[in-house]
């Protein structure tokens, strides 16, 4: 069946499977590797892409219901040569180890940054009623879909808490 | 290079780059999705089907027939191969289960069949249409009630834990009853599964009768033969490649079904074929690590001298597998005269037990770390005070053999001094929050150095640009940078200047990534290689190699000067070498140590465990790249909190099966169940271990950590729980009254 969305400001057109995914459809079909297959279930947070904006496990949606979205994935934010706030500040901090989930911990990391400031509240928010504050028990309640067994928490909370400050 | 006297002062002692804390040079291809995993090169082979594998829905037993006519028959299907198309195929380096081929089924989620297909989905629908006729047996899947009937059985991991089946030193029991303060306690650790987070992984493609595998795996050369011998082929016909690993954590060592399948399956369709283990197949299919069942018993002096220690534990793995080397470090890390380690092991029909980051130690400190601590408070003594009061400078079984270097006691006391372990209030549950009852845990860290053969080529370019080729591969611990960064020091260029190539077969066999070997001998490789560059740089100038100063991208030697592009001008220079041991870790006991502290805090209501702070202090040689070996070592705290508090396989005894096979159902740590961590790393060089003066420190970080914790809990809130994870069900009952 065919589907046209946009990916990384990029417009496409494809004719999939209806059991494809948007992850498949992104890995298998766009060849857009950096969205991670860590586990298929929505359990791992690896395949965390942006859709229209909002972060999303892109594992647990099929791709010919995004008919007409804006898909930005991690290729989509910055390259090797030209890297995005976000990735530069996981570099500086090493934000990662093995690097598998890394993709979408910074998806995360830039919407939950997103969320924050567009005033969402989390399980971490003590005052509903107040602006939520970037916080490490913020951040930490925000990113704990994003699975890292490496184990490099500690310093993904210190690239996304520098960023956060960069932003002001 | 033989390294068997200890080393002098050499290029890398300059610390121009070596020793800093460089930012990973593969960072920006990680970070933007350009690092290419095993399963998503696209590039390398043209026409990929895909393999789906299905995995024994049975434990133990026979398969009788598959019926495959609807699969066959189903849309995309290239081919299907099943284990009955076979004889059981032999098993490749290190594996304990029987990876394809026969009848048999050893175990839950065997891989039975693999289904080619044009497309993922077709091979997902296709391979639950086969129908299989099994013919199942009972099978024991219960540790415990096999534990009475296990033998003594002694083994080796092959990463430097290793014990026989019992060792004595002296008269353990006589001394124990003598002495006037005692502990005989029992202690569970929980099966554990590595949970990486990309899954096994292989594309396979064949030309004519060769190989390739492009695939995810810690251990190049060990993979290399494995296949070969797997698959019934030359080795010299097979190329593995794999230049980056999402994770491995041990589970990525060995040769698993994805790359056997993918191989099969290749052969079958005529065409490469892609194969990745879904999640909820990993647990099952793949290794875990054992749960054990240990006893430890102290008995020591009023003053708190150690007079006899005992360490028994007891595993389970199927038929030929070895013990969790449980009680290993007992045997090195705490004085007494009189001594005694043991170990059993059951026959279990569960899936393979193998290394899991620090096997043997892991779980083994777990207990023993534990036991310390109740020790010390019987003997009314600090932790830390008693943990010195029992260091020791050698082998404890073997006086005249010395530790090549043992911090321990440094790493406790400065370690008490950043946490402010003075703080602490040694009555357990004195220390209230709001609703928490916080308490701080301490424990020894310790595992072993090995030092395995490594080599490499260093290539250097009429640019003046150096490329490093070994087969080492990089699993999250820093191998490209530090490798980098130990060729940029001996070759005098900036680190930018290096490339670095892994994870292929056709490069120099590495030691691999394993026991926390990787970093020291992999480095020590590439040193030895550039040695060897160096040589050839001087010869091509006409320097004299012992005079040469390599700096800032020129050699000089006397009034001469030349730049490395010069001097490789007129065409590639090449060194290769390896790195090769002699005895200097059998004449030494060459060892790694810590402090672990950590402060808990327990809900006074609900007991549930929040870890509110975290320090390693670590002693283990030189620190190649701080950055990267400080990663290192929160990485393995942050897995060690998970098997003090909520990792853990659950087995069906009935079934035998591991029920929580996937990351919903097996809990790691979360980003909101890990806070702020710090590393204490001492400034110290060992010699005695390398050229490079470093040691590993990947496993050192979760040996103890465990025990750090439960102590902590334990002061918290006065609960002792010797059976792990400490989860809130088993602290509930005897929690203090809320208030």
């Amino acid at each position: 069946m065919p589907v046209s969305l946009e990916v990384n400001g990029r417009a496409v057109s494809l004719t999939l499977d209806p059991r494809v995914t948007l992850l498949d459809a992104l890995r298998e079909h766009l060849r857009l590797t950096g969205s991670k297959k860590g586990c298929d279930h929505g359990q791992c947070g690896a395949c965390t892409v942006l859709v229209n904006g909002r972060r999303i496990l892109s594992c647990l949606t099929l791709a010919l219901m995004h008919e007409g979205d804006h898909v930005t994935t991690i290729e989509g934010l910055g390259t090797p040569d030209d890297l995005h706030p976000m990735q530069a500040a996981f570099v500086r901090h090493d934000g990662y180890q093995c690097g598998y989930c890394t993709p979408g911990q910074i998806i995360s990391a830039v919407a939950t940054l997103d969320e924050i400031a567009a005033g969402i509240p989390s399980h971490a928010t003590a005052d509903l009623l107040a602006a939520p504050q970037v916080t490490g028990p913020e951040i930490r309640e925000r990113m704990s879909g994003n699975l890292c067994r490496c184990g490099a928490y500690s310093n993904i909370v210190d690239a996304i808490t520098e960023i956060a400050g960069s932003q002001g | 290079m033989k390294f068997d006297t200890p080393a002098t002062t050499n290029p890398i002692d300059q610390l121009k780059v070596v020793g800093r804390p460089a930012d990973r040079i593969d960072g920006k291809f990680k970070t933007t999705g350009t690092a290419p995993y095993a399963h998503e090169r696209h590039d390398v082979a043209a026409d990929q089907a895909y393999g789906f594998v299905l995995g024994s829905g049975i434990a133990k037993g026979r398969i009788r027939a598959m019926h495959l006519d609807a699969a066959k028959a189903a849309p995309g299907v290239l081919a299907i191969v099943t284990t009955l198309d076979m004889p059981r195929l032999k098993r490749g380096t290190m594996n304990v289960a029987f990876l394809f081929g026969g009848d048999e089924i050893q175990h839950y989620h065997q891989a039975i069949a693999v289904v080619v297909a044009r497309t993922f989905e077709q091979a997902r629908a296709a391979a639950y249409l086969i129908r299989v006729d099994y013919a199942p047996e009972p099978g024991r899947y219960d540790l415990a009630a096999e534990a009475p009937n296990a033998p003594p059985v002694g083994g080796d991991s092959g990463e430097g834990s290793g014990a026989p089946p019992e060792d004595r030193v002296g008269d353990f029991e006589g001394a124990f009853a003598a002495a006037p303060v005692r502990l005989d306690e029992r202690y569970a650790t929980a099966d554990e599964s590595h949970a990486m987070m990309e899954p096994h992984a292989t594309i396979a493609a064949w030309d004519g009768d060769r190989l390739t595998l492009w695939t995810s795996n810690q251990m190049i050369a060990w993979g290399k033969g494995s296949i070969a011998k797997i698959l019934g082929i030359p080795a010299r016909n097979v190329r593995l490649d794999s230049p980056y690993v999402g994770g491995g954590f041990g589970g990525k060592l060995f040769i698993r079904a994805d790359a056997v399948l993918a191989a099969l399956g290749a052969k079958a369709a005529g065409q490469p074929v892609k194969v990745a283990l879904t999640r909820p197949l990993i647990a099952n299919n793949t290794t875990h690590r054992p749960a054990t069942l240990q006893r430890i018993r102290i008995g020591a002096d009023r003053d708190g001298t150690i007079t006899a220690v005992a360490h028994e534990s007891t595993s389970g793995n199927l038929p030929d597998g070895d013990p969790e080397t449980a009680v290993s470090q007992t045997k090195l890390l705490y004085a007494g005269a009189n001594r005694l380690t043991a170990m059993r092991l059951a026959v279990l029909d569960l899936p393979e037990g193998n290394a899991m980051r620090a096997p043997g130690e892991a779980p083994g400190m777990m207990a023993l770390e534990v036991a310390m601590d109740e020790m010390a408070e019987r003997l009314g003594l600090d932790p830390i005070a008693f943990r010195v009061l029992n260091d020791t400078q050698v082998d404890p079984e073997n006086p005249d053999r010395r530790f090549s270097q043992r911090a321990l006691a440094d790493c406790l006391r400065l370690g008490a001094e950043r946490f402010g372990w003075a703080g602490r209030d040694p009555r357990p549950g004195a220390v209230r929050d709001g609703r928490w009852l916080v308490g701080m845990g301490v424990a020894a860290g310790f595992r072993n150095n090995l030092l395995m053969k490594s080599a490499a080529r260093v290539r250097l370019d009429g640019m003046g640009r150096v490329t490093v080729e070994t087969d080492m591969t990089d699993i999250g611990t820093g191998s490209y940078t530090i490798l980098a960064q130990t060729a940029a020091e001996m070759m005098g260029v900036e680190l930018d200047k290096v490339v670095v190539r892994l994870g292929d077969s056709d490069f120099p066999a590495s030691a691999g990534s394993g026991g926390q070997w990787g970093a020291n001998t992999s480095a020590s490789g590439v040193y030895a290689a550039c040695v060897k560059l160096r040589e050839a740089v001087a010869q091509r100038l006409g320097f004299n190699s012992a005079d040469a100063v390599f700096t800032d991208g020129e050699v000089r030697a006397g009034n001469r000067v030349a730049t490395l592009a010069e001097a490789a001008g007129a065409g590639e220079l090449v060194g290769e070498d390896a790195i090769e041991f002699g005895d200097l870790g059998d004449r030494y006991q060459q060892s790694t140590f810590a402090g672990h502290f950590v402060e808990v805090g327990v809900d006074s209501f609900t007991a549930e465990v929040r870890v509110r702070r975290m320090l390693a202090v670590c002693a283990a040689g030189r620190i190649l790249n701080p950055k990267t070996a400080r990663s290192q070592v929160i990485g393995a705290m942050t897995m060690a909190v998970g098997s003090a508090l909520m990792e853990k396989l659950e087995v069906d005894k009935r079934r035998g099966f591991f029920v929580n096979h996937d990351l919903a159902g097996y809990e790691v740590p979360v980003h909101a169940d890990i806070p702020h961590q710090e590393v204490i790393f001492l400034d110290e060089t060992d010699p005695i271990s390398s050229p490079m003066k470093a040691k590993g420190v990947g496993e050192l970080g979760i040996c103890g950590v465990g025990g750090a914790v439960a102590n902590a809990v334990y002061n918290a809130t006065g609960v002792r729980v010797r059976d792990y994870p400490i989860t809130l069900d088993k602290l509930l009952a005897r929690m203090p009254e809320a208030i």
